[in-house]
């Protein structure tokens, strides 16, 4: 059995040569070790060195229970705003024959586009003290910039394109035959909606919600220039890392971290998850 | 409930070629039409316009003497089947076919009577809480039928419904829809590019090309009297052969057409089914010059093609009857006479 196997094996027309193939495989899988697990787990080493205890009292400071309620904050506003934009824009665009197709889906992509520094910057010109809007914000006792509503609009924007794409490739993928065959059975537009295109596309919903929610709690560039590291009022989760990580309290910083690492391999899970039962009946 | 487009025009794109092109012809009421014509002849669009899934930019569509062009489509009273069935995937088959009865908000005791009723109609008892995704495709296309009929619709509307079917399920279907069509006799618009569901289904035949209407009528009268080389060549399939008219008539080999229409020198082109030609045994005093040499013989089923070179050097390509052709028993390499039995002429640019 075992002879057969490896005789058909080496008859498969594509199938390298022994030598290439290990070199292949372990070039991979080297880089992998290197960039990925390492990294990884030095994160969690570095966390727990000190032991549990330390590792719960760095998560148990005050000005970290701020950063991830902070952090929380952020994800609970700017997740739900952006699966509603996604849907809306995604059906609107997969939908009508606009003319304009092009430049609102190049428009949409723009956050992916603009590093997320500048991006930070246009906030703080818009709505700092010295910015567009600024006056009137100042007079009317707003703040914005250096406070949470600015970091909740600078993650709004870098994340606004994450349902939206994900929404519209899944929609555009089915096409519409399901849609009009429900229209000519005397079904209304919200009820097509509600009972045909949403099922049809919750996968896909989902799949962007689980990448939106990642990275509206750890994006680092638009929400440090806004932000103005005002500790346990202004810092999130990955702000916190950092200025931990400045001070030098190693564990500290690494106990953060490991939160945001964690956040990261579930995600993956539920985008794995996701992927599988999509693929699935 | 006849459908009837009057000079309908439909363009996608504004400086494209439109679509549909000045269209106008009826479906009679209780009959069977087919919308027939290759792909990209807008057959697919004139469907969409009869459904309400577009609208025309000019002309009209009525169905049932009522002018419906800005009817939307929930309103129309239509029934769609697609080439893909559209299914609802995230449903079983018995709430596929309950959808349209559901979004009417008809009582729950009677949708299920009623799909119940249909189930057995499409002959899928028994399927009912299956998934779409568990069926093969012929029966997911039977649930779409069954749901397009739940809502009673004045008009059904079939685009290629058994264009991806492999054949034999798609001669099943068609012969259910044939006898169901027989039982129900509701209207019907078939668009297909398949001429054979057209002949045996339809009643009357729209043929299509270039988003315009080229011929319309009974399918024997569209196979018989073709009024176009397009439509000759497309339905049922023709030799095409070039010739110039001498002295009233058309010489092909020992053959001679008719032309009472076509002046002196005219270039024709003359039209030959596969079926309307005999092959005869030279007799002895034939000629060998004035013969057909037999080229090819190929065995399809109960019949031969065979390829004969004439003597003009023009190719006529000639189908017939196995049991015929053993009676001649001739090969390749053979010289056979040919005999036209029908032959239709259409008349080229006069030379200057």
């Amino acid at each position: 059995m075992s002879v057969q196997l490896a005789i058909s094996r080496k008859r498969a027309a594509t199938t390298e040569p022994e030598l290439v193939r290990r070199l292949l495989i372990g070039t991979a899988f080297a880089f992998l070790v290197t960039f990925v697990c390492a990294p990884l787990a030095v994160v969690f080493v570095n966390a727990f060195r000190e032991g549990a205890g330390k590792y719960l009292a760095a998560i148990r400071e005050p000005d970290s229970v701020s950063a991830i309620q902070l952090t929380l904050l952020t994800a609970v506003i700017v997740v739900p705003l952006n699966l509603v934009f996604g849907l809306a824009a995604a059906w609107a665009i997969a939908k009508f024959r606009l003319r304009a197709r092009n430049l609102l889906v190049s428009l949409i992509d723009l956050p992916f586009s603009v590093s997320p520094v500048i991006a930070g910057l246009l906030f703080v010109l818009l709505f700092g003290r010295q910015g567009f809007l600024g006056p009137w914000l100042s007079a009317h006792d707003i703040r914005v910039i250096f406070a949470p509503p600015g970091i909740v609009l600078a993650t709004l924007f870098v994340t606004l394109p994450l349902v939206a794409r994900e929404v519209l490739a899944v929609m555009e993928a089915q096409g519409s035959a399901e849609e009009e065959a429900a229209l000519s059975l005397g079904a209304s537009g919200w009820q097509t909606y509600f009972r045909v295109t949403l099922p049809k596309i919750k996968w896909g919903v989902l799949y962007g919600v689980v990448l939106c929610n990642a990275r509206s709690m750890g994006e680092f560039g638009a929400v440090s220039v806004v932000s103005g590291h005002i500790r346990g009022v202004t810092t999130t989760l990955p702000l916190q890392a950092e200025i931990l990580y400045n001070q030098y309290e190693l564990s500290g910083a690494f106990a953060v971290a490991s939160l945001l690492t964690l956040l990261a391999l579930v995600t993956l899970l539920t985008k794995k998850y996701v992927e599988t039962r999509s693929n699935g009946p | 409930m006849s459908v009837r487009f009057h000079n309908v025009t439909k363009r996608f794109t504004l400086a494209g070629t439109p679509a549909v092109s000045d269209v106008s012809f009826e479906a009679p009421r209780g009959a069977v039409t087919a919308i027939l014509g290759p792909s990209g002849a807008g057959k697919s669009t004139v469907l969409r316009l009869a459904a309400g899934l577009e609208f025309p930019d000019s002309g009209s569509i009525s169905i049932d003497g009522v002018d419906c062009s800005d009817v939307p489509i929930q309103k129309r009273g239509i029934g769609l089947v697609f080439q893909n069935y559209a299914l609802f995937r995230h449903m079983t088959v018995r709430e596929n076919i309950a959808f349209g009865l559901k979004v009417r908000r008809m009582p729950r005791r009677e949708v299920a009577d009623r799909v119940t009723e249909l189930l057995g109609v499409v002959q899928l008892e028994g399927l009912g809480d299956r998934y779409p995704g568990q069926l093969s495709g012929g029966q997911q296309q039977r649930v779409a039928f069954a749901r397009a009929l739940a809502v009673q619709p004045k008009v059904l509307l079939l685009d290629e419904p058994f264009g991806a079917l492999d054949v034999r399920v798609r001669r099943e279907l068609r012969e259910w829809l044939d006898e169901f069509h027989a039982e129900t006799g509701v209207t019907t618009l078939l668009v297909t590019h398949d001429q054979s569901d057209a002949l045996e289904l339809a009643e009357h035949v729209v043929v299509m090309f270039d988003g315009r209407v080229a011929q319309a009528g009974p399918p024997h009268e569209i196979y018989d009297h073709p009024e176009t080389p397009q439509v000759a060549s497309f339905v049922g399939g023709a030799n095409l052969l070039t010739a110039r008219v001498r002295s009233g008539s058309v010489k092909l080999d020992s053959i001679s057409v008719p032309a009472p229409a076509a002046a002196e020198g005219d270039l024709v082109q003359v039209f030959v089914r596969p079926h309307d030609v005999e092959l005869r045994r030279p007799s002895a005093e034939s000629p060998d010059v004035s013969l057909a040499l037999v080229e090819r013989l190929k065995r399809i089923g109960g019949y031969v093609r065979v390829s004969l070179l004439l003597r003009g050097g023009e190719n006529l390509t000639v189908e017939s009857s196995m049991r015929e052709f053993e009676l001649l028993a001739v090969g390749p390499g053979d010289r056979v006479l040919v005999d036209l039995k029908a032959a239709k002429l259409f008349a080229l640019e006069r030379p200057h």
